[in-house]
């Protein structure tokens, strides 16, 4: 399986990427699903302004080939791309963009969604809400734990 | 036998703690080569809130980006981090 892992600031080009995934595909994926994931606009609820999301070089990206691998254990998959940015985040603003390619649907859609929720909890980032009444650096949330957990055997 | 040389480690601080600490990172010349040993010299450098946070609840100690449990041996040129738990992506 061939993976992609990259954790930026810049924003990405989710159609860039796609073009990129195809031109390796060569033919061989009968499907591919893409998530790109969204900073939130908060305005009016609880009035989160923006993120800032921080990673350790190096073990961030270990963490997510370790949830890729995982992945490839369990489905036929032939691509992964996880792209992932890192810094400040403002509202509407893309945050996180998976790519799963296998050569059939049911894979692909299972891998992707799979891969989202152990990032959503597995992946070695740090995320501070920035609020009216100051920053707050967050965790996972109980749901986020359910969803990863409910793959559970599979979870190593 | 104790060694003649300083062992000098690199000690890194993310999320929560890099703000408790006041900086995200901190080269140390430690006698006691070893986890202890760097929380010992660390108790001369970070206020009183930041060396609490440092053994907070969830809070994991990496040496080399490897998480690491109990004390462990340190080597000249480690890195040792201090993990606040993980948010997820």
């Amino acid at each position: 399986m061939h993976t992609d892992i990259r954790i930026e600031t810049a924003d990405f080009d989710v159609s860039a990427e796609w073009t990129a995934l195809r031109a390796r595909l060569a033919g061989r994926a009968g499907a591919v699903v893409a998530f790109a994931g969204i900073v939130r606009d908060h305005a009016g609820v609880d009035r989160v302004s923006g993120l800032y999301l921080e990673h350790y070089p190096g073990m961030t990206e270990a963490s997510i080939e370790k949830i890729l691998a995982k992945a490839s254990a369990r489905w036929e998959l032939i691509d992964t791309v996880v792209i992932h940015r890192v810094g400040e985040l403002a509202p509407r603003e893309q945050i996180v963009l998976v790519l799963v390619a296998a050569a059939h649907r049911p894979d692909a859609f299972a891998a992707c969604e799979f891969v989202m929720d152990y990032l959503k909890t597995d992946a070695v980032f740090w995320k501070k809400e920035h609020r009216p009444g100051g920053d707050a650096w967050i965790g996972a949330t109980a749901g986020d734990r359910e969803r990863r957990n409910g793959w559970a055997p599979d979870d190593g | 036998m104790s060694s003649a040389t300083c062992t000098v480690v690199t000690v890194r601080f993310f999320g929560s703690l890099r703000e408790a600490a006041g900086r995200g990172d901190v080269n140390l010349e430690v006698d006691d080569a070893s986890i202890s040993g760097v929380r010992a010299r660390l108790a001369g450098l970070l206020c009183a809130d930041g060396l609490r946070a440092l053994s907070g609840q969830g809070v994991r100690v990496c040496v080399n980006q490897t998480i690491v449990r109990g004390d462990v041996g340190l080597r000249t040129g480690d890195e040792v981090a201090f993990l606040p738990p993980v948010t997820g992506g």
